[in-house]
C-alpha cells in the first residue's frame, strides 16, 4: 500500500509538469478566436508571411545542408580534442539569446558592421530577404552540424579504413560510403534545423527588421498581428505548431532509422 | 638477383596508453599473430596499413618501401596495396555483394566499365559467391560474409594480406568449413599474410610461424613445434598447452 502510494506521488509530480507543457498548446487549438480561425487566416499579413517563410527557410536549409555536411564530416574525422573544441564553439549560436545573435549579426554584417562595406557595397539597407536567410542559417546550422557529425561518428570507422585500402579517393569515400550510411542522421538533423529556422524570431527582428513581404516571416507576422488582431496571430500559431509537430515526428522516424543501421 | 617477396617491419608507436615496439620479417608465408586482448594486435595491423601514426617506422612490402621515417616517407593507406579484412569483415551494409566487390575494383582502376564488370564476376566465381551477388550483405551468414570480404580484398591483388580474427564471428558449425576454405585460400596466395587469432587450434593450423604479442611487443616468434618445446612466457605456455585458459578468460 505504502509502496503504491509513493509511486503515485512520483507520477503525480511528474505529470504536473507535463500538463503545464501541454496545456498552452491545447489552448491554441481550443480557445475560440474573436472572429474564427478561418477569418484569421484571411488576415492580409498571413499569406505574404507564409510565402516568405517557406522561401527563406528552404533557402537557409539548402545552405545549411550543402555547407554543413562537409563540415560535419571534417569534424567527425578530425582528432578528438581539436574536433570537440571546434564543435563546442560552433554550438554557441544555439545557446546565446536570439537578441544577442541579432546584435552580433548586425555588428558583423550590418550596413555599419565589420563587413558592412563588403555586404552592402552600394550602401543598401540591411533589411533584406537575404538578411532573413542569414539570420536563419546562423541560428539553425548548429543543430544540423551536431546531428550530422554524430551520425558520421556512429559509422564503423573500419569501413573507411577498408575503403582506403582499396585506394578509394576521399571524394569516393565521402559520397559512396559516408553519405549513404549517415543519411538518416542527416535527414533528422535537417528536419531539426528546419524547424528552428521556421521559428526564428529575435535575430531576424533585430538584423533583418519586420518589413511586410520582405523580411516579415510567420513568427514576426504573429508578433505584428498580435497587436491588432489576436485571431490572426492564433491562426498563424496553429499553422506553425502543426508544421513543427510534423517535423518532430519526421525527426523521430529518421532517428530510429539511424539507430537501426549504424 | 632473387626477388624479395616478404614483409619487413620495424615499427615504434604510441597508441593511447599502449607502446608498440615491433621488428619482424617474414616471407610470403602466413604468419599468425596471437596474444592476449589489449596486446596491440589490431593496432599493429592498423599501423602497417598507415591508418595510425607511427613514431618511427620502416616498412617494406616486397621491394616497395611504404614507410621510412629516416627519409620521411609515409605512403598513405590508399597506395600501400595491402588487403585488409577487419574483425566482422566491415562489408558495406548499404551495398549488395556484387557492389561490395565492384567498389573495391573500381576504386583505383581507370579501366573500362565492362572490363571491371568481368573482373567482378570472376572474383565472385572464384569464391563461390556468384549466387549471392545481388543479396544485401546484412542477410549473409558469417561464412558467406567472410568469402565476400576475402574476394573483395583479394580481387585487387594486394601485395600483403592482413586478417583480423577472421573466424571469431562464426558459430561452431560453420567455423570448420570456413577454416578449411580460409586455409586453402591462404595456401594459394603468394603474398605475405598476417592472421590475428585468439584460438590456439586455428593458430597451429593456419600459420607456418606464430608470433606472440604481449603488451605491444613480440615476445616470441617461431613454429608451433618450437613454441611448444620452448615456451618463453607464461602466456605462450598456456597458449600452446592447448588449455587456452588465458585467452578464454579474456574473452
Amino acid at each position: 500500500m505504502r509502496l503504491k502510494f509513493q509511486k503515485y506521488i512520483l507520477h503525480a509530480v511528474g505529470f504536473s509538469l507535463a500538463a503545464f507543457l501541454m496545456f498552452p498548446v491545447l489552448a491554441l487549438f481550443v480557445a475560440s478566436a474573436p472572429h474564427g480561425l478561418l477569418a484569421g487566416l484571411q488576415h492580409p499579413l498571413v499569406w505574404p508571411a507564409l510565402r516568405l517563410s517557406i522561401f527563406t527557410t528552404s533557402s537557409s536549409l539548402l545552405v545549411v545542408v550543402l555547407l554543413g555536411t562537409p563540415l560535419a564530416w571534417s569534424l567527425a574525422q578530425s582528432k578528438r580534442t581539436t574536433g570537440q573544441l571546434v564543435e563546442t564553439l560552433l554550438q554557441l549560436p544555439l545557446v546565446i539569446p536570439p537578441s544577442v545573435a541579432g546584435i552580433a549579426m548586425l555588428l558583423a554584417f550590418g550596413s555599419r558592421g565589420l563587413l558592412g562595406a563588403l555586404v552592402h557595397p552600394m550602401g543598401t539597407s540591411a533589411f533584406t530577404t537575404a538578411a532573413v536567410v542569414m539570420a536563419q542559417v546562423f541560428v539553425s546550422a548548429p543543430l544540423f552540424i551536431q546531428s550530422a557529425s554524430s551520425a558520421f561518428r556512429r559509422m564503423d570507422s573500419k569501413l573507411i579504413v577498408v575503403a582506403q585500402t582499396f585506394g578509394a579517393s576521399p571524394f569516393r569515400i565521402f559520397f559512396r560510403v559516408a553519405l549513404p550510411l549517415a543519411l538518416p542522421g542527416l535527414a533528422a538533423g535537417a528536419a531539426l534545423s528546419w524547424s528552428r529556422a521556421l521559428g526564428e524570431f529575435g535575430a531576424t527582428l533585430m538584423f533583418a527588421g519586420n518589413l511586410e513581404g520582405k523580411t516579415q516571416t510567420l513568427p514576426l507576422a504573429i508578433y505584428t498581428a498580435f497587436q491588432t488582431d489576436i485571431g490572426a496571430a492564433q491562426a498563424i500559431s496553429i499553422i506553425l505548431v502543426l508544421v513543427a509537430f510534423a517535423l518532430l515526428l519526421l525527426v523521430k522516424v529518421f532517428m530510429k532509422k539511424a539507430e537501426k543501421n549504424p | 638477383m632473387r626477388k624479395q617477396r616478404g614483409l619487413h617491419m620495424n615499427i615504434s608507436a604510441q597508441v593511447g596508453s599502449l607502446e608498440v615496439e615491433v621488428a619482424l620479417g617474414m616471407g610470403s608465408e602466413t604468419l599468425v599473430l596471437a596474444g592476449p586482448n589489449g596486446a596491440g594486435k589490431t593496432t599493429l595491423l592498423l599501423l602497417l596499413l598507415g591508418a595510425l601514426p607511427c613514431k618511427k617506422a620502416h616498412i617494406q612490402i616486397g621491394e616497395t618501401l611504404v614507410a621510412d621515417s629516416a627519409s620521411n616517407l609515409h605512403v598513405p593507406t590508399e597506395d600501400r596495396h595491402i588487403g585488409y579484412v577487419p574483425q566482422e569483415y566491415a562489408l558495406f551494409p548499404h551495398l549488395s555483394v556484387r557492389e561490395n566487390v565492384a567498389f573495391a575494383l573500381r576504386s583505383r582502376s581507370s579501366q573500362k566499365k565492362s572490363l571491371v564488370e568481368k573482373q567482378v564476376e570472376a572474383a565472385l566465381q572464384n569464391f563461390g559467391i556468384a549466387a549471392l551477388a545481388d543479396k544485401k550483405t546484412c542477410i549473409l551468414s558469417g561464412g558467406e560474409k567472410q568469402r565476400v570480404a576475402l574476394s573483395r580484398a583479394l580481387s585487387l591483388k594486394p601485395h600483403a594480406l592482413l586478417l583480423d580474427e577472421p573466424l571469431s564471428a562464426l558459430d561452431i558449425c560453420t567455423r570448420k568449413s570456413t577454416r578449411e576454405f580460409l586455409l586453402g585460400t591462404l595456401k594459394n596466395l603468394s603474398v605475405p599474410s598476417i592472421v590475428v587469432t585468439h584460438d590456439a587450434a586455428e593458430a597451429r593450423m593456419l600459420g607456418q610461424r606464430i608470433a606472440i604479442m604481449e603488451s605491444g611487443k613480440i615476445t616470441q616468434m617461431d613454429t608451433w613445434e618450437a613454441l611448444s618445446k620452448n615456451p618463453k612466457s607464461a602466456f605462450v605456455e598456456a597458449f600452446v598447452s592447448g588449455s587456452n585458459c588465458l585467452t578464454h578468460k579474456c574473452e
